[in-house]
């Protein structure tokens, strides 16, 4: 029944509110300041409001709800410490473009700044984080700030917002009516490309003899992953992706050359150093993909298209930017080339890649026996084809999934990349999990990772989520043990948790999972079986795995292609 | 290389710390920054000081314009503007040099804003490097006090030349 025109109090407005954005599901955990909402959410019918068991849970399960869907994800927490304990998802939602909107519950008007119980300056927190912030004091602007807020989190290039309530204005009331419309003087996205800038790009598609690819998360988040596939299938131009934009494009496909930078495939590597034209889609030259920027494709024509323009020259000068929405710019350059298409013939830019993928392919050891993380990895792929959402943490397992998971689908790949956040595996599965019933959805953690969040085990027994928690533990901080073993002289300095790691299945038993587990590739494939057919709750996965393994080939911090190693022992082999 | 930038932000509650933190937060220098209201009462002007390599000023207009707040930013470097400073300079003020003094601020133009038999405190209105020089002749007296408001400026004709949001369309 539509409340438009009721006199409503602020708690009322926000559960109306979030029912105009179409919301109906948030993450949420109560406290002093917002109970009044609680109270009315008590007898709600339209919001599904999901009780975590830390805050920092809830703003990352939001996230992998994003991620897996493209709609906002909405949290809800009380103030002071409910609403710090957000900081660490809202600085991940940020870092890499995710739609949020974060409503905090703050202490009555009167009393902020008097250092009042469970007071913390969260919009002065969070303004380096956030996309934009508001702190709502008078009831009157409660709705227009929560149109808003959905506005700015999904529009242009999506980001976290958050909205501090104090609790006397949840109480005032005032007549409910959602606006229509936002017009913010200071904010409108650019959406269309300059039509003169894609001619000029088509001009540089004509002519290149050797063109690549460079997809990042833009093109998902954009949904142009159509237009990505016919721009690439037009000529039979090679794609890479950034970790963001693993899935834009099928890695399955010939034409994909998987992921570059520091732990991408040599191959892509490669093919970045020696193109002669490099455009860039929805990707922000991340020192972990350019490694050294002055000989990052240093002999490409450099092509940009962000719908960000601060996202243009930051770290690497292009020499064509187009600022606009990647669905709309790759239609427009779509047309523009079907005028007058690409005639050039690559086969001799292929040839160069075929021979850096055969000079070093991906590879790792699978005789002796020992169970490795590669081997897990390679017999989920094998099982699901690319139809999961596989949500993965950080570390080594983090890259190695980006080796040897073939991900075909856009939103199929989820994982903290720009913060790099450890334990956001577990959370954001679950939340992905809400609004995924079609696949499996996989989360994949290193031991390490998996301990920082695990009490979300919880959340997802409680609602019977069918997640698969994998955990590949080799007893170590892994991804901290390589650089020890390669930059520190093998100091391995407080990464060894083999002495202190709990028993996983036992952990899985007690927060209500159910719990396997195995140090046997004999046992991986059944084991994974298992681990699939289970539907009727969460289950734990622990893949005992070899400690030693380090992730190759690494382009070391800052290096190039000249620094590439790709085995432990024998660096510089190739180049 | 130094550049003035004027920002118009909507008149809001944190709208000068948003600017503050995203230069601190990317480490771009300030090295003054003013502001007040416009002639629209929700509208205010920030005039800010910066410097850095062309990439990095580059960057400090589009992160400007980034900011939900910010309506307009405007390279006044760029463009025919008058720029302009205030100080109060509060200098000793003993026998034997008044008259010294008072001559140093008759040729900057400045104005008395307060006087004892001990001090005396100078307005002086202008571009920067007039107000440094200023302070250079009186301070062989010896300064007491130096207050300065920072930049204020406007571009001289009507016309804004970068507009929000079409900064980088070619
Ligand atoms: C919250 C957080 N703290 C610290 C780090 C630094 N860090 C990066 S990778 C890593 C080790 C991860 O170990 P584990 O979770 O066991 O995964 P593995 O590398 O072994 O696959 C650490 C500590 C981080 N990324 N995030």
């Amino acid at each position: 029944m539509s409340q438009t025109g009721k006199e409503l109090n602020g708690a009322e407005i926000f559960l109306e509110s979030l029912r105009k954005e179409g919301v109906d599901t948030i993450f949420g955990y109560p406290g002093g300041a917002v109970l009044g909402i609680y109270d009315k959410l008590y007898d709600c019918d339209f919001i599904h409001h999901i009780l975590v068991r830390h805050e920092q849970g809830a703003a990352h399960m939001a996230e992998g709800y994003a991620k897996a869907t493209g709609k906002v994800g909405v949290v809800l927490v009380t103030s002071g410490p409910g609403a710090t304990n957000t900081v660490t998802g809202i600085a991940d939602a940020y870092m890499d473009s995710i739609p949020l909107v974060v409503f905090t519950g703050q202490v009555p008007s009167k009393l902020i700044g008097n250092d009042a119980f469970q007071e913390a300056d969260i919009v002065g927190i969070t303004r380096p984080i956030t996309k934009h912030n508001f702190l709502v004091k008078d009831v009157e602007e409660l709705a227009s700030t929560i149109k808003k807020a959905f506005f700015i989190a999904s529009t242009g290039r999506p980001g976290p917002v958050l909205i501090d309530m104090p609790k006397d204005m949840l109480a005032k009331t005032t007549r409910f009516v959602y606006p229509d419309q936002v017009d913010i003087k200071g904010y409108k996205p650019t959406i269309s490309g300059h039509s003169q800038q894609i001619k000029k790009a088509a001009a540089a598609f004509r002519k290149a003899k050797r063109p690549l690819l460079y997809v990042g998360g833009g093109v998902v988040m954009a949904g142009a992953h159509r237009e990505l596939g016919l721009l690439a299938q037009e000529a039979g131009i090679p794609v890479t992706m950034t970790l963001q934009g693993l899935g834009a494009f099928p890695m399955t496909d010939p034409l994909s050359l998987g992921m570059l930078g520091m732990h991408g495939t040599f191959w892509a590597n490669m093919a970045t150093e020696n193109c002669d034209l490099l455009v860039s889609l929805g990707a922000r030259f991340d020192d972990r993909v350019t490694g050294n920027t002055e000989t990052f494709a240093r002999n490409a024509y450099k092509i940009q298209v962000d719908i960000d323009p601060t996202a243009i020259d930051k770290n690497v000068r292009v020499d064509l930017p187009i600022v606009g929405d990647l669905k709309s710019v790759l239609a427009d350059l779509l047309t523009e080339l079907s005028e007058k298409p690409v005639q050039s013939d690559y086969s001799d830019w292929w040839t160069m890649i075929q021979q850096w993928k055969d000079a070093c392919p991906l590879e790792y050891d699978n005789h002796d026996g020992k169970l490795r993380a590669q081997f897990v990895l390679q017999k989920i792929s094998e099982k699901v084809k690319g139809q999961a959402v596989v949500v993965t943490d950080v570390g080594q397992h983090q890259m190695w999934a980006t080796q040897w998971i073939q991900f075909d689908h856009p939103r199929s790949h989820i994982t903290s990349g720009g913060l790099g956040t450890m334990g956001f595996s577990v959370p954001a599965a679950i939340g992905a999990a809400f609004a995924v019933t079609d696949r499996p959805v996989i989360s994949i953690s290193g031991d390490g990772g998996f301990q920082m969040n695990m009490q979300e085990l919880i959340t997802a027994a409680h609602h019977k989520l069918p997640v698969k928690f994998i955990i590949l533990n080799n007893s170590f901080l892994g991804m901290v043990r390589q650089w020890q073993g390669l930059f520190y002289k093998e100091k391995f300095s407080f990464t060894d948790l083999s002495a202190s790691n709990p028993d996983f299945v036992k952990v899985a038993e007690a927060f209500g999972c159910k719990g396997l587990s195995t140090d046997s590739p004999d046992e991986v494939d059944a084991l994974l079986d298992a681990v699939l057919a289970y539907n009727e709750g969460p289950v734990l996965a622990e893949f005992k795995v070899v400690k030693e393994e380090m992730v190759f080939p690494m382009v070391p911090s800052g290096g190039s292609m000249r620094d590439i190693m790709v085995k432990r022992l024998d660096p510089n082999r190739l180049v | 290389m130094k550049k003035i930038i004027s920002v118009l932000v909507e008149n809001k509650f944190g709208a000068l710390n948003r600017v503050a933190t995203m230069f601190s937060g990317r480490g771009f220098n300030i090295h003054s920054i003013s502001i007040g209201v416009t002639e629209d009462p929700e509208v205010s002007r920030m005039t800010i000081v910066t410097s850095g390599e062309a990439n990095i000023l580059d960057q400090i207009i589009k992160q400007l314009n980034r900011l939900i707040d910010t309506i307009k930013v405007v390279d006044l470097s760029a463009e025919n503007h008058v720029a302009r400073e205030l100080a109060m300079i509060s200098v000793n003020y003993q026998k034997g040099i008044r008259s010294e003094i008072m001559n140093i601020v008759e040729v900057f133009q400045g104005k008395v804003v307060d006087i004892t038999i001990k001090s005396i405190t100078i307005e002086v209105t202008g571009p920067p490097d007039k107000i440094d020089a200023f302070i250079n002749m009186v301070s062989p007296y010896g300064i007491k006090e130096v207050a300065r408001s920072g930049l204020v400026a406007l571009k001289r004709e009507e016309q804004v030349v970068v507009r929000k949001k079409e900064v980088h369309i070619a």
